[in-house]
């Protein structure tokens, strides 16, 4: 560690004004302030400075989602060996999926944090965090199969027009991973569903009765083709199809107590959102009737189910485009479960419909929070003049 | 010589050059920096609807600059016998004549792009940047002035028009007024259409980052409020 702060101290002055280097400033200070706590002094007022900042903050969740990228590159493995019948270790799996899915994130994150490196130096601020989770959360949402192409695509496009438009980290009103993924999910259709998310060979022959079919396939299609294809340990467990972070259930929990221990995970959302999803799941099961097949699925099925669990842990928790108050975070949360369970019901076109709930109620949180604030204001009013 | 300079500006000092630099001004400030779509923020609703090709934008752009170019002008000169109270309705009048004539002349002519524009032609008698420079422009303005405004609006709005529609018709068709611009061995190298581009919120994205390029290389039209 000091051999690193003398190496850095030691280059510093090349970067200052008037050193050789100036213009290249924001990268160095991007990268000095990653690897230290910055020793930033406040000049007006008493402000509490905590060891924790923005960066440390952003650093938790990505430990958070550790469990989640490494059970993905197994299962990434596992689906590919199990769609030709062939058998496979534990580091066969881990390694077939570290091949597909480093490529992912490298393309991500060299993408995404090109362009906010590009746009602090342009607008000369210091370079905003929010990219170190943004650049992890888009592949684990994406299928593995996606060209990376369209990653860098998408990647940009998030960037650009989800955060830089609105002034940067902080400023955005939906959540930027969400929206890459909205973006691939609309610009190219065909490589977002469909039978696209096990990593196939051209030359291999795949076994009798594979099928690329996900859960929300077999959900479309009612409680019987459920219960005969899929079962609800393999859908907790995660050895299913999907996309690459988000089809085990457990290793996403783990990483959300993870979240909920460390404080930076709001578990108002999280509860509320799981609470959400199943109330409205139960509700369904009692108006069940012939027209939507659909609806007599178990309720706690729509919690494993897809990217519900990954949704309520990592992306509706999100600190900048979720609700902030208190209630107002219980409310924002469980309109999303329930409308989540709403769409995949009663839409197949849509089939992940947690994404775009998710977005649809990060656009409603300034109204849910003001709501919030205004009943807040009246009660103490009323209670002040009595 | 020097006698006959003298008198050529004598015959011609009292009427103002047709392109005077006060007329070259009018046609050009709104393909600039007062742009009915981007500054004026008028005129959107069919700029998203009818961008998705070239052809219809080209077809859209030329009918609204006709349409805004002889209101204006038809209502330039008749401007002082206009009682102010029904003005409006007069103006309406004029432009609805215009717009029936360009729709039956498209019907007439280019019956498949029509069918593509379908209502949009009939709504320009709705279009915010028509009724706007009658009001703004040509009730006050002589017609020259008010014709030369008028297609100067008019080609503002062609401007974004075609701006989006050449976009929007390169990344989600590959092609180009219906030529395959994006060759064969992109596809087959994997590149595919952008699905996105084709549906209307690809133009509503479009024409605000064409507003954010124009006011950062020009801060005078960021309205702090």
């Amino acid at each position: 560690m000091k051999a690193l702060r003398s190496l850095v101290d030691k280059i510093k002055p090349n970067f200052e004004k008037g050193g050789k280097l100036e213009k290249f400033w924001v990268v160095f200070d991007g990268l000095e302030t990653f690897l230290f706590v910055p020793k930033h002094a406040n000049h007006n007022g008493v402000h509490v400075r905590d060891g924790i900042d923005l960066k440390r903050t952003m650093f938790t969740v990505i430990i958070a989602m550790i469990p989640a990228l490494l059970f993905g590159m197994w299962n990434v493995g596992f689906q590919h060996y199990a769609a030709y019948g062939e058998t496979s270790t534990l580091m066969d799996n881990l390694i077939f999926g570290a091949i597909k899915v480093l490529p992912i994130i490298i393309v991500s994150y060299g993408v995404g944090l090109g362009i906010e490196f590009l746009f602090a130096g342009m607008r000369g601020h210091s370079i905003n965090e929010g990219y170190l989770v943004t650049g992890m959360l888009i592949p684990l949402i994406l299928p593995v199969t996606v060209p990376l192409w369209m990653v860098a695509f998408a990647s940009a496009f998030t960037v650009i027009i989800g955060k830089e438009v609105f002034g940067g980290t902080g400023f955005n009103i939906m959540n930027p991973a969400l929206l890459a993924r909205a973006f691939l999910f609309f610009a190219f259709p065909a490589y977002m569903s469909g039978e696209i998310w096990v990593a196939m060979d051209a030359d291999k022959t795949l076994v009798d009765g594979f099928s690329g079919a996900t859960s929300l396939v077999y959900f479309d299609e009612g409680l019987s083709s459920m219960n005969e294809n899929i079962s609800a340990t393999d859908m907790f467990f995660g050895t299913i199809k999907g996309s690459i972070g988000e089809t085990s259930t457990l290793a996403i929990l783990l990483g959300g107590l993870y979240l909920i221990y460390t404080g930076v995970g709001s578990w108002r959302i999280m509860t509320a959102v799981f609470a959400g999803g199943y109330l409205m799941g139960l509700l369904f099961n009692l108006l069940a009737g012939s027209a939507y097949p659909a609806m007599e699925v178990p309720a706690h099925y729509h919690l494993l189910m897809g990217g519900f669990a990954f949704g309520a842990v990592f992306m509706a928790t999100d600190p900048v485009s979720a609700a902030q108050t208190n209630r107002g975070k219980w409310m924002y949360g469980l309109a999303i479960g329930g409308f989540t369970v709403i769409l995949r019901v009663f839409n197949p076109a849509y089939p992940e419909a947690m994404m775009l709930s998710i977005l649809f109620f990060n656009v409603f949180a300034p109204l849910i929070d003001h709501i919030v604030i205004q009943r807040h204001i009246k009660t103490r009013m009323k209670s002040a003049y009595q | 010589m020097s006698t006959e300079v003298q008198s050529a500006n004598l015959i011609k000092a009292p009427a103002e050059p047709l392109f005077s630099n006060k007329n070259i001004r009018v046609l050009k400030d709104p393909l600039g920096d007062n742009n009915p779509v981007t500054v004026q923020v008028l005129g959107i609703c069919s700029a998203l609807a009818v961008t998705t090709q070239v052809m219809p934008s080209l077809i859209m752009a030329g009918s609204v600059i006709f349409v805004v170019a002889f209101s204006n002008l038809i209502i330039s000169i008749i401007r002082k016998g206009i009682p102010t109270r029904i003005r409006m309705i007069v103006q309406l009048v004029v432009v609805a004549t215009l717009v029936t004539l360009v729709d039956q002349v498209l019907k007439a002519y280019v019956y498949e792009v029509s069918k593509k524009l379908s209502v949009f032609v009939g709504l320009i008698i709705t279009n915010c940047i028509v009724m706007g420079r009658l009001e703004a422009f040509a009730m006050q303005k002589k017609p020259w002035a008010s014709f030369l405004d008028g297609i100067g609006n008019g080609a503002g709005y062609g401007l974004v028009l075609i701006f989006v529609g050449v976009i929007r018709e390169l990344f989600g068709s590959g092609s180009l007024l219906g030529y395959k611009i994006v060759p064969q061995w992109a596809y087959d190298m994997g590149y595919v259409n952008n699905g996105l581009m084709m549906l209307p919120p690809a133009a509503l994205f479009l024409i605000g980052i064409y507003i954010w390029i124009q006011r950062s290389l020009n801060k005078s039209l960021v309205n702090v409020s």
